[in-house]
């Protein structure tokens, strides 16, 4: 996994509640059998006019100008900021590996869908909890000043802004152990192997059911 | 002794070990797979060399891209064909015991066939990657859903990294009133807590309303579960959850039977335990709801109006409200009975049981499909269901009344297969989603009940099922 320790980058803001993950990578795309190649299609239906399908070529598509991604001010963004209970719906791990294949390396909003919060450590892609009126703060400044940026430190739990404001973010001290040092889940696991074969035998001998 | 949630107690049996912060590892007793979220964990495996820790957990079915008509024919679409295809690839080559491919009489939907087969057991932790795994939560399983990174996960230890949810409780007391149903319940659920109402948090549904559902209703409410935000939906064992689970082909027999059901007798939260929060809803006042907006949270009784965004007082959420009404197609205050609508669809995990399908077909029997409807479908939950509506003959109250009867598949749930909403269409659906273009492109979803879907396919509009006659 890609680690997560320093990064400053364009913020691009996305002013919506509820965004649900079908709207964030919509189903035909999930028919790949692969783990990339969904960044173009990042918000597929609001980003473009023409209806999206597999296997088009991005720049033959028609972009929709009033999406604000497709701003030129945006280009380039690295940051996404957005409103309550980000990514909700369905589990599918596509999201985030859209947003990051996008090119997104952190989002910022009040609150995430569990499912999709827990999917983008697994991808190295940092989602912020920062409460609205800071957020309410970021977007009037992202609105105000074109080439707005983000400084975020993931090992002192700091956004900063270009006025220098800095403003403190929670993260699970095991999650960030994992982003920061880029370790794979399953390895890390596997070192308990003999707790969970230890396990198994207690469950087996109380549930012998599960095991038939 | 310390009065235990049910949550706690599933808990509580699944942790292998915890980290200083609470990060925990738990272990997982069934994993269900479908073809959409399972190649890129299949092909990780492969990649680091890994094997599966215990392929016997794992019950795998092809649901989401499968055609509901012309099976003999295949797939048409290459891409869905291809991701059906590298399933069964992956059956193979890592030796899965239990797979109900297309075709297969037991097919279907993967959240209908784990408690149809009683791969689904009290107490067991279930997972799946896909978030409606809250459904088997109706068994006092601790289940939930997952990404393609935890999948390959499972696959590799039979075990995840979690964290201890918080436990909401929320009951609902008193009787239903007739034509107020499972999904009614859910939905009203989701109306007064929000689609963010339960994050965070595992729900446990109680009640006298919920002990009076059948273990197909229960498996409703737990589905939408996920709509309220909660990953994890739970209803207690009782006498229902075990007479259900009797004589299924992977249930325990005989001997074996008696001594697990009175384990899972245990699944219950005990007197005096604590829940972080609670909420109760009075069963006798809920009405038969319907959605109006673009999240399940934007719902209303039938006998309501679309709400006006003008008396929304919250910035953000009139916007929302304004957006979706644009989307909808709708106007601020029109009756919701004045809604008409262009397709049904009767089915998905939700809503397409063999109790579903018999409650649907009482209202259509010796009734006719309005003439403005341009489709009206039935697509059962899994080739169990099916044959045993065929065998009922409900299959013949909707053919007559001018439904069309599929094979099963996740089908205009989410139009990953050619039944979909064509832009601007208006649906009555018993899914559980209504996000933009969820059923199609441009597609407009109202999520109702089975019955409520029923009776808009008579009237084409939606009209309030208890005053059918
Ligand atoms: S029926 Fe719909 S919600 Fe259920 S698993 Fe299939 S696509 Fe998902």
């Amino acid at each position: 996994m890609e680690k997560f320790t320093l990064h400053a980058g364009l913020v691009a803001p996305l002013d919506r509640e509820n965004v649900d993950t079908d709207a964030i990578i919509p189903k035909q795309f999930l028919k790949s059998i692969h783990r990339t190649g969904f960044g173009p299609n990042l918000f597929d239906a609001w980003r473009y006019l023409d209806p999206g399908e597999p296997g088009q070529d991005p720049a033959a598509r028609k972009p929709n100008p009033d999406f604000v991604l497709n701003q030129p001010r945006y280009q380039g963004a690295t940051i996404l900021i957005a409103r309550k209970n980000f990514g909700c719906g369905s589990s599918r791990e596509h999201a985030p590996w859209a947003l990051q294949q996008y090119g997104f390396r952190a989002i910022i909003a009040p609150s995430y869908a569990d499912i999709f919060f827990n999917n983008c450590f697994k991808n190295g892609l940092l989602p912020i909890v920062l409460p609205d009126f800071h957020l309410d703060h970021l977007f009037q400044e992202v609105a105000a000043h074109s080439g707005y940026r983000l400084a975020i430190d993931l090992p002192a739990q700091t956004v900063t802004t270009p006025s220098g404001q800095v403003m403190r973010f929670d993260v699970e001290p095991f999650r960030k152990e994992c982003l920061v040092n880029g370790w794979d889940d399953i390895g890390l696991t596997l070192r308990r192997e003999d707790a969970i074969r230890a396990y198994e035998e207690r469950r087996r001998a109380a549930e012998p059911w599960i095991f038939s | 002794m310390t009065a235990l949630t049910l949550y706690e107690k599933l808990w509580n049996s699944h942790l292998v070990h915890e980290e200083r912060d609470g990060t925990a590892l738990i272990y997982i007793d069934r994993h269900l797979v479908h073809e959409v979220t399972s190649p890129q964990a299949f092909e990780g495996l492969a990649l680091a060399g890994r094997k599966p820790w215990r392929i016997g957990s794992v019950v795998a079915t092809a649901d989401h891209n499968v055609p509901t008509k012309g099976l003999d024919k295949g797939i048409a679409d290459d891409v869905s064909r291809l991701q059906v295809e590298t399933l069964d690839r992956n059956v193979e080559r890592f030796a899965v015991p239990v797979y109900f491919p297309m075709r297969d009489a037991r097919q279907g939907i993967v959240h209908v066939i784990g408690p149809e087969q009683g791969a689904t057991l009290p107490g067991m932790t279930v997972v799946c990657g896909d978030s409606h795994t809250s459904t088997h939560g109706a068994f006092a399983a601790l289940a939930f859903g997952i990404g393609t990174s935890e999948v390959e996960h499972v696959l590799a230890t039979q075990c995840l990294l979690a964290k201890k949810a918080k436990t909401l409780r929320i009951r609902v007391e008193g009787a239903l009133p007739a034509g107020v149903g499972a999904k009614d319940v859910v939905l009203a659920v989701i109306g007064r807590i929000g689609t963010a109402g339960g994050t965070g948090h595992s729900i446990e549904f109680a009640g006298s309303a919920i002990r009076a559902l059948s273990m197909e209703g229960r498996m409703t409410v737990c589905n939408m579960a996920i709509e309220a935000g909660a990953r994890s939906g739970l209803v207690a064992v009782d006498e229902k959850t075990i007479a259900y689970l009797q004589g299924r082909p992977f249930s325990p027999r005989g001997e074996m039977f008696d001594r697990a059901a009175a384990y899972w007798r245990t699944l219950v939260s005990d007197e005096g335990a604590r829940f972080d929060r609670e909420v109760t809803l009075d069963a006798a006042a809920l009405k038969p709801q319907v959605t109006w907006g673009t999240s399940p949270e934007m719902v209303v009784s039938i006998e309501d109006r679309v709400p006006d965004p003008a008396a929304e007082k919250d910035p953000v959420r009139r916007e929302a409200m304004e957006r979706a009404l644009e989307y909808m197609g709708l106007q601020p205050r029109m009756p919701m009975t004045d809604v008409a609508i262009d397709k049904v669809f009767i089915g998905s995990c939700t809503n397409s049981r063999i109790e579903d399908l018999r409650a649907a077909a009482a209202v259509v029997k010796g009734r006719r499909v309005a003439g403005s409807v341009k489709l009206a479908m039935v697509v059962p939950g899994s080739g169990l269901v099916k044959r045993q509506a065929e065998q009922e003959g409900l299959d013949r109250i909707f053919l007559a009344s001018g439904f069309e009867w599929r094979e099963p598949g996740c089908s205009m749930c989410l139009g990953m297969n050619d039944d979909r909403l064509s832009p601007g269409e208006r649906c009555a659906s018993t899914s559980n989603r209504n996000f933009e273009g969820r059923q199609g492109a441009g597609g407009r979803t109202h999520l109702v009940s089975p019955t409520m879907a029923a009776a808009a396919a008579l009237a084409g509009r939606f009209v309030d099922v208890r005053r059918l006659g």
